[in-house]
């Protein structure tokens, strides 16, 4: 398989896992925006912090208001990390790959394209949001469905799989450290009650909520949610079942040696790690370290496989 | 709602495809045109929209340029159902022509490569190829395989008011539009199936595997499975869907030329996951000059430098090879006949238009004095740009177009203004006729092969005699049927 080939269908996998988690991020901090009490709202800085869009963001905006936040997050062209931004960049991938992808996939990404920017006002407005980011989010699943159900599994579905799996680790992490720093003013104000909502925030932003309570048979609390999310090896957003899959598809391309090496690292720091007994500081410094290892696997994969850059 | 009455079709003062000059439906097109009436116009249009759903549906699109919009857009492939018949009988000379043509143009470009033959015979003025800005220095001396240059080439057809039909262009470069004739038997067969149940229109659909065949006979390696990729410039070109499609098609890799690279060996390997790998047969749909820029444009990013270099060692297969396009310039068009005569010792079978070489005094004051009445085409333009239908133009068009005529006669031809024939094509419910022209597809290696039938363009504007889809054309399916 052609090495441009593989890097675009990677990238096809990482864009759509943005769109999608974007989406599922901002569905979670809308609906804890409405569980909390009045006065009180989110922070919605964190999720422009998460995208690392500060500068861009504060160069066109004067504060962290809810309309432009979602904005700048769903529809601005400005934001490469926005939704719609993401399923352009995933479209023009596939673009250049047709050939490769069965073809309703890749009418599916052109349509899916297609109505993001269609119906952005719908996504803009507070009653139509919901349903908007229901639908990205949906869709997204119908494509991964489709591809799993109708690619061929070879070397083209395994770098989907990796561009997805890197992609979705690594907004994991991000998701985690924009909701365990900062996201509600907890210290001296009260509002100590609400925590938990908090902790069932940020597993519903990862759709964690449910299969949490499954498998943990326990009640909300801090360390179990981060054991869940950094150790699981069921569920299928959490870190470690991520580089499990990312592990899987490694092995089956040539001369992975290097990338696995460099994988192993990174597995056995995270799950040697007692994520549960973090407090704040040591933590946020912790997920740093994953980000940066997630990064070095990236650029272990872009070379071993990839195009050289020009 | 009314059904066709094509009694009260107006087929103007050309031929038309379907109707004779009585009202009459030709003999192979009875049973269409008695299906068509049978219908109302209703049901015609719910047909066209079908139609035109499917194909946007199956995302046939073509690539146009545009200033406004900052670049190229997609725009989904129009077409229209009425399929245009043409008898099997007829057909066989067509082919028997086309194959006599591109055999004859095949020798002429070896031979302007090697010994001239054709210029010291004083059949063709040596200024001519001295002159063609498609003839590449580079290629002299090189023998490809089986002596094919233009292993693929795709002649436009039209057909005149008295039904001859004539050759109006050979593309010897980078010819396209057969995906389209593919998809447009698919659409066919979708939406209006009823039609093959009186017809049975001659298979279409064996063309990749003749491709495939034709592209595979040229492979320098002598193995069973010789690594074969489809060249393309990339996703931005107007082509782009058909290059994706052929290659998929035909189960080989679709590569741009950043996926390439010549090695010290002069060996053409592609990168891939795996490590490089070898690769035989290159059909490359990015013109001569961007190919290498080692050879030719020194900065173009499309093509792989080193390729000629490879190509001229004989490790890798080009097609079309580099420089077929002398044989591409309307200047050079104008002596296919006695090309023709020069290597085979034959009479055209297929007629060329009356062409004038402007190059030529008189024929340059005769084309200034009629520029009313003739078409002028630049000798190595396509795609239907910078050329004057004078027909259709205003004086003032005229005036500008004889300057530019008279700075450069060399790089101009003209004819006169044929009266493309014919076809019934739905328009606002009804039938109307419109002009179309074909584009039949030769395939030359170890064999020849010839599309059954081609790609029938149509000028969807009303008396328009431009059928390039750039420029508002559109197209119709191609029947070649056996006569009972």
């Amino acid at each position: 398989m052609l090495s441009r080939v593989a890097e675009n269908i990677y990238w096809v996998g990482r864009y759509l896992e943005r769109a999608e988690n974007t989406a599922r991020l901002l569905a979670a901090n809308a609906a804890l925006h409405l569980d909390l009490p009045r006065g009180i709202t989110p922070a919605w800085e964190p999720l422009i912090a998460m995208a690392g869009a500060q500068d861009l963001f504060e160069a066109q905006h004067s504060d962290y208001s809810e309309p432009e936040v979602i904005r700048f997050m769903l529809g601005s062209e400005q934001n490469p990390s926005s939704i719609l931004s993401s399923l352009r960049a995933a479209r023009e991938n596939a673009r250049t790959i047709r050939d490769y992808m069965p073809r309703e996939a890749w009418e599916l990404i052109n349509k899916h394209h297609l109505d993001a920017g269609e119906r952005l006002d719908e996504g803009l407005s507070k009653r139509g949001r919901h349903e908007y980011l229901k639908r990205i989010i949906l869709t997204t699943q119908t494509l991964n469905g489709m591809l799993a159900g109708t690619m061929n599994h070879d070397q083209g579905y395994h770098f989907l799989l990796l561009g997805r799996n890197i992609e979705r680790a690594d907004m994991t992490t991000r998701i985690i450290d924009v909701r365990t720093d900062g996201l509600l003013p907890l210290e001296n104000s009260g509002l100590q009650a609400f925590e938990t909502l908090q902790w069932v925030s940020l597993l519903r932003s990862l759709s964690a909520y449910q299969m949490y309570r499954r498998s943990m048979q326990a009640r909300v609390r801090r360390g179990d949610v981060l054991l869940f999310l950094f150790q699981s090896a069921d569920f299928p957003r959490s870190i470690r079942h991520n580089l499990c899959n990312i592990e899987r598809s490694l092995k089956t391309l040539p001369n992975h040696e290097s990338a696995i090496r460099i994988l192993y690292q990174a597995k056995s720091r995270i799950l040697s790690t007692p994520v549960e007994k973090m407090p704040c500081a040591p933590l946020h410094h912790f997920i740093d370290q994953v980000q940066i290892a997630l990064d070095r696997v990236h650029d272990e994969i872009s070379s071993a496989w990839f195009l050289p850059p020009h | 709602m009314k059904n066709i009455d094509w009694k009260t079709y107006e087929a103007g003062k050309v031929w038309d495809e379907l109707i004779d000059t009585e009202n009459r439906p030709r003999p192979h097109g009875e049973q269409l045109a008695r299906l068509l009436a049978g219908m109302d116009a209703d049901e015609l249009a719910s047909r066209q929209t079908a139609a035109d759903l499917a194909i946007k549906e199956m995302g046939i699109t073509f690539t146009v340029y545009s200033d406004e919009t900052r670049g190229a857009i997609d725009r989904t492939w129009p077409f229209d159902i009425v399929p245009r018949i043409i008898a099997k009988n007829e057909w066989d000379t067509i082919e028997k022509g086309l194959k006599q043509r591109v055999t004859a143009l095949n020798r002429f470009i070896d031979d302007l490569y090697h010994d001239q033959e054709i210029i010291r015979a004083g059949i063709i003025p040596r200024e001519i190829i001295a002159s063609s800005s498609n003839f590449r220095p580079q290629c002299v001396g090189i023998s490809p395989r089986f002596g094919v240059w233009a292993h693929i080439c795709g002649s436009d057809l039209v057909r005149d008011r008295d039904g001859t039909v004539y050759v109006l262009e050979d593309n010897l470069r980078v010819p396209s539009g057969v995906s389209y004739m593919l998809e447009n038997r698919l659409v066919t067969k979708r939406v209006f199936p009823e039609l093959f149940e009186d017809y049975a229109p001659l298979p279409v659909d064996d063309y990749p595997s003749q491709l495939y065949d034709a592209l595979a006979a040229l492979s320098p390696r002598d193995i069973e499975y010789p690594e074969m990729v489809v060249l393309t410039p990339g996703v931005y070109n107007s082509a782009y869907f058909e290059h994706s499609y052929l290659a998929q098609q035909m189960g080989c890799e679709l590569v741009e030329g950043r996926d390439l690279y010549v090695d010290g060996d002069d060996c053409v390997y592609m990168r891939t996951v795996g490590g490089p790998a070898r690769v035989d047969v290159i059909y490359r749909r990015v013109d001569d000059l961007f190919l290498d820029p080692e050879a030719f444009h020194p900065d173009s990013l499309l093509g792989v430098p080193g390729l000629l270099r490879a190509w001229k060692a004989g490790k890798v297969a080009l097609a079309n090879a580099p420089g077929a396009g002398v044989a591409d310039d309307k200047v050079v068009y104008s002596y296919v006949p006695d090309i023709i005569e020069f290597y085979l010792g034959e009479k055209p079978v297929l007629p060329n238009v009356p062409t004038w070489r402007c190059m030529e005094p008189e024929a340059l004051a005769d084309t200034l004095a009629n520029l009313e009445n003739r078409v002028v085409k630049p000798a190595n333009e396509s795609g239907g740009y910078g050329m004057l239908v004078g027909s259709a133009s205003t004086e003032k068009e005229r005036e500008e177009f004889a300057k530019r005529l008279k700075q450069d006669p060399r790089n101009y031809i003209a004819q006169p203004v044929l009266g493309l024939s014919t076809v019934p094509t739905i328009v606002e419910k009804r039938m109307e006729p419109r002009h179309v022209d074909l584009r039949p597809f030769i395939l030359s290696a170890d064999q020849q092969q010839v599309t059954m039938g081609g790609l029938t363009r149509v000028a969807l504007r009303q008396g328009s005699l431009v059928v390039n889809s750039s420029q508002g054309g559109g197209s119709k399916d191609t029947w070649i049927v056996p006569l009972r």
